[in-house]
Formats: C-alpha cells, structure tokens, sequence
C-alpha cells in the first residue's frame, strides 16, 4: 500500500516517506533485498565509502550491550572507484533515493570522494560522515569543532552541487555549535546522531570486548540522547533534520518527527529485524490514520510543550 | 538462495548436557533449500538484556516435516534462555544464512569430519549429505571428558565415530590432533572439515597443510546481522577482511593467514 501525505524534502531530495535507512546497517541495500521492496523506503544510505580501500579494524569488532551494541569496523570499504564500478551499477535503477555517505581522513579525500559521486545521476545526495569515532582520522576529528566541521563542509559544498546532508557526532559539548557552523558552511541538511563512544570489557579474561579499545554505541539504548540532541538542533537551525539513534518502531519514528526530524533513519534495528523498515513505513501511515493527519509535515516539530 | 524471516514452532527442546540443548524448530510453509553448514539468526524470546539475534548453526534438516535442528551451547543468557523455550513457543528465525558446504560438487571419496566440542553441530547434516552422494566421511569428536559427549548414537548411525577426551574418560585421551586418525592413519583420507574452538581448528589445519590434504573449517565469529552488512564477523580471506556470515562459515582453510 502506497499512502498519501508521506512525502519529505531534505533540502532539494524528494523522498516518498520519512524512512531511511542507516549508513553501515542496510549494506548497499541488495543484502536486505530478500526483506524489503527497497522501492518502499524514502531512501536508503550505502555503507560509509572512502576515497581509497580500507581494511578497517581487527577482529573483534562487535560486542552487545543492554539494548544496544558496540561496533567498531572502522569503515571497511572498497573504496569509491569499486562502489562506481561494481556496486552502483546494481542499485541505480531503484525507484527510490540512494544516497552515499562519504567518509575521509582529509579535506582533500572528503572532497574528491564527494567529486566522483557527484558525477552519478542516481545518487541525489550523500551524507557526509563527520563523526565515524572507530578510525583515528574517521572524520570525527572535524566533527567535534564547530570550525573543523565548517571547514570540511564548506570544501565539500563547493565540489558537490547536489543535496549535502551533514551526519553529526554526539561525542561534543554542543551539537547546536557545530550544526550551526554546519548550516552556515552551507550543508543543506543534518543528520544526527552518529555512534556515541563507548567500552565493554570482559571481566573473565581481563581484557576490552573490542580490538580498537572503544567502539560506537548505538541501539535503543542511546533513543533518549539522540532525542534530545535532535530537539535541541531544531531549535537552533533552519535547515531539515534527520534524526537517527535506536529506531526500531513507527512510534519511536514518530517521537523523532515531533521532535524536530524531517525524516529518519533507521540503523542497528535492521541487524534484529530485516524487515523492521516496512513495518515502520506502515506504522506511520497507521498512525496518521489514528491522528487524522493528513500530511506528515505537519507533525514535525510539533511536541506540545 | 532465497533467505526469509519467519515465525518457527518449536516442536522439542531436548536438554543433552549442563552445555548443551537440542531445538527442533516447524515451519508451517515448505523449507527452502538448505545445505550442510548454513546457519540461522534465532530471535531469543523474551529475554531482557539479549538485543540482538543469536547465530545458531543447522544440525539438521528435514524436508518431509519441514523441520530444522538447532544444536545450541550454552553460553550466555542469550543461549541459556534459549534451552529453556519451550514445546508450543515461536521463535522468529532468519535462515537459512551463509554459504555451507558444497556437497554437490565434492571431489572427494573419505573425507574425515572432526568436531570440537559444540563444534560437531554442522557437520551431523553434512555427514548424512555425503553419505546420500556415495562419498564415506568418519567421524572425529573432541571433548573435554565424557560427560560431555552428546548425541553420540545418533551420529554413529550416519558413519564411523571415534571420540578424544582431554581428561581420557572415554576414546584416546589428549586432543583430536593427537587421535591415530590424524596420525599414523591420516592418509586414509583425501579431505578435513573441521568445526570446534579456533586454537583446535588451527592444529587440524596445521596437520592437513603438512600432509597436503584438502582441508575446510567452519568458523564461529562474533555477529550480529548475519546478512553481510554490518562488517562485524570478519576474518582475513585471501588477504582481505571478509564476513565470515555471507562469504562463510566455511572456507577451504588455505584462503586463511592460519599458518
């Protein structure tokens, strides 16, 4: 069932509902293809691409927590020249919208990464990982000032002339300072939030759950930071939000729309429930219905406080 | 190999040992196709502090009932909550996962078939597999002592079994590795498949790399969406980090840096 009064703008990117999907959970998509019509979705975003191939970090990589997990892969991929090449030309012609988080340890990589993607005509954005907090030089080294965050975005948006959406870190004393100096550098979204920094230690074998020490936490367990931080965002910018941070259910979808969230991204819940983004799709529309709302628009933002 | 999501009946849980349970799982709809050696992602129900999916290896298949086996270790809450479903219960389950092994095309005429501990849980189906297509496997199963033997004659009827014990409470005492049929008698066959703990999986590779024999071994990584997107359970495959839940569990040992 395709429903009316669904559809978003994220700056200039039309998507057909608020639900995407989180980078580094869906793959480059075709690994859900057995669960979701992929066409479904208002878009989804392709595992965080480099300018060249990474190895990423050593195994272990992984480790469960109270509702929720640490991960720590430290962005393998094969680079942007193989997602070109071998992945875009699988997925170009979904009927949906793909977008390509970018990822760097430069201004120089983050730039001419963003410079071939823009190129693609079925990519109508990227989102530009500032916040990666598993790799030293993973970007989020930019994203925990306001001025190493306008310095790379304002790079980036003099090389990419389609739809710019900033992924955050919540590893920072503001979120408000860098989304600004974010908004100003001219990005023409944000989303947040990225994985916060985290530790497991195995208290039989003395030793961290992790090879890298610390990884990123995400899962339902960091719903309530994500939340506010997107709240707080909305009141201090201008520019469409997406909300991310322990999804797994159209009414958790719905909080972050009130709170300020244009759409939202659905991440670590795909990992217990392949199918979960359909079932948050139908919920939505489900919950319009029970709410007369006929325009999911006019829900954002719109907490009663 | 189309993979699903589906709720599974669960049909008996048999507890074999204080480790160990046996889990037979009902689908309502006819089974896909499932080889030897895939796995499933099982939903623990009900269990508070168990997030994610736990990645069980297929003991069993059994297409005339569309039911599949589920040889589970007790390890942590996730898998003890697990032992203690029970008849009449759903467990949601995402399978069939991985790629197995690849009886179809199998070149080898006795292949033996070494298990370490809960590691003997992919290789009952395999074994049956193989001896469907006329090839003769032998079994060989390490455990710590003999309490922790399990399943024993229902594995005996598939193919010859021959047991280690570290304590030597039951069969020759010490390691698989140390067993005659990875000895004196190792060149009887023409392949290894190897399932257990990662330092046992390495010695047998070791053994079949000094003899020239082929060998695979099934992996046991750490994962969490089984389906190749989170790049968590990854081991080093032809020099490069590989997810071990799509690409794998079973890789022929000599794409590894085991040395």
């Amino acid at each position: 069932m395709e429903m009316k009064g669904m559809n978003v703008k994220i700056g200039a990117l039309e998507c057909k509902n608020p639900v995407l999907t989180a980078s580094g959970t869906f793959g480059y998509g075709l690994e859900y293809q057995d669960f979701v019509d992929l066409e479904r979705l208002g878009g989804f975003i392709v595992k965080g691409t480099t300018l060249h191939h990474r190895e990423g970090n050593a195994y272990p990589r992984m480790a469960e927590t109270p509702s929720g997990m640490l991960n720590a892969v430290g962005l393998q991929n094969k680079g942007v020249d193989h997602f070109i090449e071998h992945i875009y030309p699988q997925i170009k012609h979904l009927d949906t919208n793909i977008i390509v988080n970018v990822s760097g340890a430069s201004i120089e990589d983050y730039v001419a990464c963003a410079e071939k993607i823009d190129a693609l005509d079925a990519i109508p954005a990227i989102e530009l990982n500032i916040s990666c907090p598993n790799v030293k030089q993973g970007g989020m080294a930019f994203g925990v000032t306001a001025s190493g965050a306008e310095s790379v975005v304002k790079a980036v948006r003099q090389a990419y002339h389609k739809t710019l959406i900033v992924k955050l870190s919540p590893n920072v004393t503001s979120i408000t300072d860098i989304a600004k100096a974010v908004e100003y550098a001219g990005a023409d979204s944000v989303s947040l939030i990225n994985t916060l920094l985290g530790m497991a230690i195995n208290a039989e074998t003395q030793r961290p759950e992790l090879s890298t020490i610390t990884g990123g936490l995400s899962g339902p367990c960091v719903k309530p930071i994500a939340l506010r931080m997107v709240w707080q965002t909305f009141n201090a910018v201008r520019i469409p939000i997406v909300g991310i941070g322990g999804i797994q259910s159209a009414t958790d979808a719905i909080e972050f729309i009130l709170a300020g969230a244009t759409a939202v991204e659905i991440g670590t819940a795909n990992f217990v429930d392949p199918n979960i983004t359909m079932k948050i799709v139908d919920g939505i529309a489900d919950y319009m219905q029970r709410h007369r709302i006929d325009n999911i628009n006019t829900l954002r933002g719109a907490l009663k406080v | 190999m189309q993979k699903k999501e589906s709720d599974l009946l669960v049909v008996s849980n048999t507890e074999l040992s204080k480790r160990a349970c046996l889990i037979t799982l009902e689908s309502k709809d006819k089974l896909p196709r499932i080889n030897a050696g895939q796995f499933a992602e099982l939903l623990v129900p009900n269990c508070s502090g168990v997030y994610l999916r736990r990645p069980i290896s297929i003991h069993a298949v059994n297409v005339q009932n569309n039911s599949i086996e589920f040889l589970v270790q007790l390890v942590g809450k996730g898998t003890n909550a697990l032992a203690n479903v029970k008849q009449g219960e759903i467990i949601n389950t995402v399978f069939p996962l991985g790629n197995g092994f690849d009886v179809d095309n199998m070149p080898y005429r006795k292949p033996l078939l070494i298990g370490g501990g809960i590691g003997i849980a992919p290789l009952y189906q395999l074994g049956v597999d193989m001896v469907s297509k006329g090839i003769q496997p032998t079994f060989l199963f390490g455990t710590r002592t003999a309490q922790d033997i399990i399943l024993k004659d229902k594995y005996n009827a598939v193919a010859p079994l021959f047991y280690t014990t570290e304590d030597g409470s039951f069969g020759t005492k010490g390691f698989v590795t140390d067993h005659q049929l990875m000895n004196s008698e190792l060149g009887q066959f023409d392949a290894l498949y190897v399932c257990g703990p990662t330092p046992m999986m390495k010695a047998v590779v070791s053994k079949a790399h000094q003899a020239g024999i082929d060998c695979y071994v099934s992996l046991e990584h750490k994962m969490a969406c089984g389906l190749g997107a989170c790049l968590c359970c990854v081991e080093i495959v032809d020099g490069t980090n590989t997810c071990v839940c799509k690409e794998g569990p079973v890789f022929k040992s000599d794409r590894l840096q085991w040395k």
